[in-house]
This record gives C-alpha cells, sequence and structure tokens, in this order.
C-alpha cells in the first residue's frame, strides 16, 4: 500500500517545524514515530499535504526527574522508556504500559507523545497518564503551555493541540513516599488495542490507607476515561478486598465501550471491571513495597 | 510530485537515489536497490516480514519513509552474512531448522540478531518476547526459539 502524495520536510530545528506548521496547518501532520500515521496514511483513512519530521531536531527525547516533576521528551521512544531503570524503580505504571504498546519493533519507533498526540482512546498511554496525573507540554508559535491530561482528550482523534502547536513534553508530579502503580491490558494477541485496559496509581499513608488514586480505562469510550467515582470512593480507605472490589466496580460503571470484534459492551465492561480490581492490587503491594 | 536526494549507508556501503516522499523504506531497498532479502508481508505494520536495522534498531521497513532513513545506516538480511560465511544467527536457523516456508525468516533473522547484539544470554521468555512482532505461521516458534539459543551460544564462544 502506498500513501496518496505529500511533500516531506524534515527541519532541523523546533522553531522552523513550528514555522511549517503554521504555514500548512491543517494540511500538515507531524511526523514522529510514525507507527500510526504511516499506517492510516497508507490504508488512505487519512491523508496530509506536508509531513513535518520532527526526528532530526535535537532535545525532543529524554526522560529525567527535574524541578518537581519527571519530564519525558515528547520524542521519546516507547522502547527508552521500557528500558529506563528510573521509569522501572519509580513508575512502575510507565514501565507496565511500555511493555505492552503494539510490539517490540513499533516501540522502538513510537513515541510517548505520539501516542498521546495521536488522540486515539485505544492507545495505552493515555490512560497511564491520566492515572499519573500528567500534563502535556505544547509548543507553538507564541511560546508553550501546559494542558492537564484531564483536558486534552476532545474526542475520537481530537486534542487539545492547536493545529500550529507540537507535544514536546509530558510532566509528570513526582510520586509520594508510599507510592505505587500498574496497568493491565487485556489483548487478543501482542500488537493488539486493548479489548479493555486500566491503569492505577495509588499513594499509601502511613496507616497504610489510601490518600491517593488515579484510576483510569483504556478503549472504553471515544476518549479515555478517568474512573472519578472510583478515584473519590477509595481515597480515605483502608483497601480491603470488599473495598477494591467495589472501587472496581464503580470504576466498571465508568466504562463506555462499544461493540466490535473484541467483544460485546457488556463483556468490555466487566473486563474494565476486573483489570482495575487486578491493577489496584498491583498498584498497592508496589507501593507497600517502596 | 515532490523528490528528494536521499544518501543511506547500506551495509557500510553509501547509496544514493533521488526517491519520491511517499517511497517507504522497503520499497526502497526491495525495487530500487534490488534487495529483495526483505520481504512484504502484511504491509499493515503487523508480521514484521520487512524488519531491517535502522541504526541497529530492527524496525519494520514497511511503516518507515525511505526519506526517514537519509544519512542513516541500514542493514538488511542481505548484510548478515560476511565473506561467504553465515552469521551465527543464519547457522542457527540452518542447524536448528528454524523455518519451513521461510518467508519470515529475514526479518526474524534481524529481529534476532538485534537481540543478540544488546543480550547475549536471553531467556527463552526473552527470546520469545524479542520475536512477538515477527509472526511465523508454520513453525510454532519452537524451532526458532531453539535457532536464537544456537545462536547466543556460538556467539558466546566466539566472544569468549
Amino acid at each position: 500500500m502506498i500513501p496518496a502524495a505529500f511533500d516531506y520536510h524534515a527541519p532541523r530545528t523546533l522553531a522552523e517545524a513550528l514555522a511549517l506548521l503554521a504555514e500548512h496547518r491543517d494540511d500538515a501532520k507531524v511526523l514522529s514515530g510514525g507507527q500510526s500515521l504511516l499506517p492510516l496514511l497508507k490504508l488512505r483513512l487519512g491523508a496530509a499535504g506536508h509531513l513535518i519530521d520532527i526526528n532530526r531536531i535535537p532535545g525532543l527525547d529524554g526522560i529525567e526527574e527535574v524541578g518537581g516533576a519527571l519530564r519525558i521528551g515528547g520524542r521519546t521512544r516507547e522502547s527508552e522508556l521500557e528500558r529506563s531503570p528510573l521509569i522501572h524503580a519509580r513508575y512502575p505504571l510507565l514501565a507496565d504500559t511500555a511493555a505492552v504498546i503494539a510490539d517490540p519493533l513499533v516501540r522502538n519507533l513510537a513515541t510517548v507523545g505520539g501516542n498521546l498526540a495521536h488522540g486515539d482512546p485505544a492507545n495505552d498511554h493515555p490512560a497511564a497518564m491520566m492515572a499519573l496525573r500528567a500534563e502535556v507540554v505544547a509548543t507553538g508559535p507564541r511560546g508553550t503551555r501546559t494542558i492537564p491530561i484531564d483536558e486534552f482528550f476532545l474526542g475520537l482523534f481530537t486534542t487539545a493541540l492547536d493545529a500550529e502547536e507540537i507535544l514536546t513534553e509530558i510532566r509528570i508530579p513526582l510520586p509520594p513516599p508510599g507510592s505505587g502503580g500498574a496497568y493491565e491490558k487485556l489483548e487478543r494477541k501482542v500488537g493488539d488495542f486493548a479489548t479493555a485496559a486500566a491503569a492505577a496509581q495509588v499513594t499509601l499513608g502511613a496507616g497504610g490507607e489510601v490518600v491517593r488514586a488515579g484510576i483510569a480505562l483504556t478503549n472504553a469510550g471515544p476518549t479515555p476515561v478517568r474512573a472519578v467515582e472510583a478515584e473519590r470512593y477509595l481515597a480515605g480507605k483502608q483497601p480491603t478486598a470488599a473495598v477494591i472490589a467495589e472501587t472496581a466496580r464503580l470504576a466498571g460503571a465508568a466504562a463506555n465501550p462499544s461493540a466490535d470484534r473484541r467483544g460485546t459492551i457488556e463483556y468490555k465492561r466487566e473486563m474494565s471491571r476486573v483489570l482495575t480490581a487486578r491493577a489496584l492490587r498491583r498498584a498497592i503491594q508496589r507501593a507497600k513495597e517502596q | 510530485m515532490a523528490m528528494h536526494k536521499i544518501r543511506v549507508k547500506v551495509q557500510g556501503a553509501e547509496r544514493e537515489a533521488e526517491v519520491e516522499s511517499r517511497l517507504l523504506l522497503v520499497h526502497f531497498l526491495r525495487e530500487v536497490l534490488g534487495l529483495t532479502g526483505t520481504h512484504i508481508g502484511c504491509d499493515t505494520t503487523h508480521c514484521g516480514a520487512c524488519t531491517v536495522l535502522l541504526d541497529g534498531q530492527p524496525v519494520k521497513s514497511c511503516t518507515v519513509l525511505a526519506v526517514q532513513a537519509d544519512g542513516r545506516e541500514v542493514t538488511t538480511v542481505e548484510g548478515l552474512e560476511q565473506g561467504g560465511k553465515l552469521h551465527p544467527i543464519q547457522e542457527g536457523f540452518w542447524q536448528e531448522h528454524g523455518l519451513q516456508c521461510g518467508f519470515c525468516t529475514p526479518g526474524m533473522l534481524m529481529t534476532g540478531y538485534a537481540l543478540l547484539a544488546r543480550n547475549a544470554d536471553p531467556s527463552e521468555l526473552e527470546i520469545r518476547q524479542a520475536i512477538s512482532g515477527n509472526l511465523c505461521r508454520c513453525t510454532g516458534y519452537v524451532n526458532i526459539v531453539k535457532a536464537v539459543q544456537h545462536a547466543a551460544a556460538k556467539l558466546r564462544t566466539t566472544a569468549a
């Protein structure tokens, strides 16, 4: 399959890339890892007059804790996240997530920023970033702005990014002591989108109670779903088996999936519940081990 | 039609060509350079038959543009053999019967090669995870895993 013709630009600086975006706006697409964009162009589900390849611009990748936050460069490859000792030690939710995105070959190119900016509710990072209460940094012609993750996903394949902006960074608040997270994904086979998946991030207090909880679902509606009621219910409680079961029930009730070859609405909602319970149990275990 | 002059180091040798923006790397390799060892399988980023190394990393060349490889290094299955001698990963597939129809083999070889370059002694699980983006419809993977293990042992002996 061959995409419809387009022009290709390989800017060497962010300023050059932004100027190209400002010039071509909706007729341009940013080429990061290209692992969602190129298949769409090849299948001709999408088209673009101009591809702006950001792969030759220095400084758009990296994983570091600085200024009270974990900063992940937008162009950081999934494979870098997957192999980062910092991510494994401090952000197990992200390590879990990176390891189940597409397959290892795709992850050598696919980027964290791309996984978010694509706006696909079937992608795995959106729910993980919601559970972690991340912020997205968008860079445009008038500088940068930060967008809370809850305000980032507007609809199917639609985000708060302006046509002139590039997603340059993701910021995640440093997890307080006693924090842990996990991502649980049900997929038919490696490389498939989630039938259902759940992200959980918890912080435990001195008495073992849940001080804070972030819970979000993948592929459970036109945008990634934050399980607000489940989070509220869990906060302040001892995470007993009964409390986890009720939290998971509330999360499952928040799922609004559509039926497809991966399952019926009822099945997917039930799997959202089951996976939330599993993710919570692992997140709590990891928080205790911290 | 947007044309671009690109220079790509393929198996260490500089190759130059004028290509269309939308030309895929796999088509550049097969049709422009005549390197037909890299196969096109699903053409939808699933099967991994088209796996090549881009700056040493295994990637699906049906999902990379040729222009993206400008100034970079590509290794295809043709680049494994050195001086008429099979690379240990190729020898492993030969010895352990790691193929039946052979269609997935070039991709399996490149993924296996890249795995052993960063992990000299992978466990069976690590091998299976590494090749999880390469589909084989014949072997059931058992002999492919053995082939990679054979190559790993051979490479460790050579390195020692």
